[in-house]
């Protein structure tokens, strides 16, 4: 009866327990977080086992064929940079515009709030039902057909919320004091934005694109709905012919029934992660070269 | 030194630099005409950044004849070329934004025309309670409920393989990994978000499902499990970094305060951190059961494509976003009631996603927690 009474005086610390409990959760939530890395891991392994032994430059530079041995992905390869390309050229002023527009300009009030709300939850639409609407938009009402033009516009649609959040936390991100400090030399807000606020912002602005533009790459449901085609035995000359890219190449092979197809779909998802890694490189470097300069 | 001292302020009061800081001010104090000049002055500065200092001047002389030469003084109501272009400008950045707004209706519009000339035909009634969904078939049957399970029973797996590990994981980086771990373990999950999800389709085909018909033999090749399996692993990293955001936002003195009564590590995480973020964690799961919803390649490349009533996850079904997909791929002319059903079932799974993701914005603002 020396301890101490707390409460009705059955208080009972069961410090060994508890600390036992603690080390064991400790140890659950330690082998939950490896759980995805490990998986990681595993996909990594099988698909450069299926897939090591097929990558070849003709592999890379040969046509689609109806072979698994003689078909390569030059068509798809090229016709992803096409989309890229023209996905860029569109979602990166649109993007920024929108972010410098939310950040700097726009009046605090409904409608400001309502675009933001929008935003975000344009950010959590399946990207399937984005390619209905390149289907019914771009493809049947505008006449593009299934063209470079209609699945990059698509494209767009479906990052820029993506690359406006990011943009903004870009934007946020500059103090205030250099605005102000530009604004009390006499400089229009313009002039403020565009040779104070943006420079400072770019590192975060760019990044933020290229990770937006990786996941265009990747994405392949869009592109199926508004009509890529599966086959396609040459490569785009224009922004108004068809096209297809890796992701719908390698869905293809995956979808038959053919082992040999399965390893050459793995090869190409080798290079497809090579030419994500690439880009995810260039951002990094990109951002460092920027950082240094400002 | 008294002498010195005194020189010295009487120095700094005409120097140049008390001349840029204080003569345009008391210009503009005293007389209104030269002020909004002595304004431009400092505009046309730009162009000759000698002018201000070369003049050297007292306040008086740059008064008299300089802006006369440089420009007209500035009317502050009238619109300059200045203000135009500003105005020009906002409104270009404006339209830019629009373009979000444009999606949005764009969105709506064309699933609600489309959709609509889609139950000219079918009832609603139908469509909804039907359970035999065979639009590509004779004789063709629209009842949408094989669909929806499919997907449901897809995400219902997902989230059993990714709520409980996600945040598992968010309580690991949040409260107990050293900053050298969590330094190492985050971008590693950023790149598991950033893997394409055809190479996810790819991994529970010919990876997964394998593995599944080795332990249950009577698995279909393809099969609901494998999808949500590798569905679920491919929205924990949404879940973790998400529930964490939600946990490191909780201020480090509800933790202090709770170790201070004599909780374990464990008793402050599960106890006190937990129910604190439970508004961010909560959204962030409806968030991540959303994304499995609309999840596509997985699903098209390892579940099938045989609509299919059933809770059995080894045997194939169908889920919507597979649906849209198969019928993409095949040649379906523009204008039939078969191209309809597309903007059917995506209306469908429109309104379930965005009905989600209204409810997660709703949790967090309703039931969150705020702190000072």
């Amino acid at each position: 009866m020396t301890a101490p009474e707390v409460g009705n005086g059955r208080f009972q610390p069961r410090r060994r327990m508890r600390n036992v409990l603690g080390q064991l959760f400790r140890a659950l939530f330690l082998l939950a977080t490896c759980v995805g890395l490990a998986v990681l891991l595993v996909l990594l392994v099988d698909v450069l086992r299926t897939g090591a032994a097929h990558v070849s430059w003709d592999f890379v530079t040969a046509y689609p064929s109806r072979f698994a041995e003689r078909a390569g992905i030059w068509a798809a390869l090229i016709g992803s940079l096409w989309i890229l390309g023209f996905t860029a050229l569109f979602s990166f002023p649109l993007g920024i515009a929108t972010a410098i527009w939310l950040e700097e300009y726009a009046p605090r009030g409904w409608l400001t709030r309502t675009i933001q709300t929008n935003i975000a939850n344009l950010a959590a639409v399946p990207s399937i039902v984005y390619g209905i609407l390149g289907l019914a938009v771009f493809v049947r009402w505008l006449e593009m057909g299934r063209s470079v033009l209609a699945g990059s516009l698509t494209l767009t649609l479906l990052i820029l919320p993506v690359m406006i959040i990011a943009g903004q936390e870009a934007i946020r991100a500059v103090p205030n004091s250099i605005r102000l400090a530009s604004y009390a030399l006499g400089a229009t807000r313009w002039q403020t934005v565009s040779r104070q606020v943006l420079p400072m912002a770019m590192p975060g602005i760019l990044t933020g694109t290229i990770l937006a533009l990786s996941r265009a790459v990747g994405e392949t449901a869009p592109l199926i709905i508004i009509g890529a085609l599966a086959f396609v035995p040459f490569v785009p000359n224009g922004p108004l012919d068809s096209f297809t890219v890796l992701p719908i190449q390698i869905f293809n092979w995956v979808s038959r029934p053919q082992p040999e197809f399965h390893d050459i779909a793995a090869a190409a998802i080798l290079v497809l992660l090579g030419v994500l890694l690439t880009f995810n490189l260039i951002a990094i470097l990109l951002r460092n070269r920027y950082t240094q300069r400002s | 030194m008294g002498d010195d001292f005194d020189r010295r302020r009487a120095d700094d009061l005409v120097s140049p630099a008390g001349d840029r800081a204080a003569g345009p001010a008391s210009e503009t104090l005293d007389e209104p005409g030269p002020g909004p000049a002595g304004r431009e002055q400092s505009g046309a500065g730009r162009s000759h950044p000698q002018a201000p200092v070369a003049s050297g001047a007292p306040a008086a002389g740059r008064g008299t004849d300089e802006p006369r030469t440089v420009r007209p003084p500035i009317s502050l109501t009238a619109p300059t070329r200045r203000r135009v272009q500003e105005a020009l400008i906002g409104g270009t950045l404006f339209l830019g934004s629009a373009v979000s707004v444009l999606t949005t209706i764009g969105i709506i519009g064309v699933l609600l025309v489309e959709a609509s000339s889609f139950f000219a035909e079918v009832s609603p009634w139908e469509f909804l309670t039907g359970t035999r969904w065979a639009p590509l078939f004779v004789p063709q049957s629209f009842g949408v409920l094989p669909l929806l399970a499919g997907s449901l029973l897809v995400a219902a797996g997902a989230a059993i393989v990714a709520l409980p590990i996600g945040l598992a994981s968010a309580i690991y980086l949040s409260e107990y990994a050293a900053p050298r771990v969590r330094a190492i373990i985050k971008p590693a999950l950023e790149v598991l978000a950033g893997i394409p999800t055809v190479v996810y389709g790819f991994f529970a085909l010919t990876f997964v499902t394998p593995l599944l018909q080795g332990i249950w033999p009577q698995t279909q090749i393809f099969n609901a499990l494998s999808a949500s399996l590798v569905v679920g692993i491919m929205i924990i990293p949404l879940v973790a970094s998400l529930s964490e955001d939600a946990m490191n936002a909780v201020p480090g003195t509800l933790r202090e305060g709770a170790y201070a009564l004599g909780a374990t590590k464990l008793e402050v995480s599960v106890r006190t951190v937990l129910p604190a973020a439970l508004s961010g964690i909560v959204a962030s799961f409806i968030l991540a059961i959303s994304r499995a919803i609309g999840e596509t390649m997985i699903v098209a490349i390892a579940a099938g494509a045989t609509p299919n009533l059933t809770l059995n996850p080894l045997e194939s079904v169908q889920t919507m976003t597979a649906y849209i997909v198969q019928v993409s791929m095949g040649e379906v002319s523009f204008g039939t009631v078969e191209y309809q059903t597309i903007f059917a079932v995506g209306l469908t799974l429109f309104a379930i996603t965005l009905l989600m993701n209204i409810v997660s914005i709703f949790v967090l603002r309703r039931f969150r927690e705020v702190y000072e």
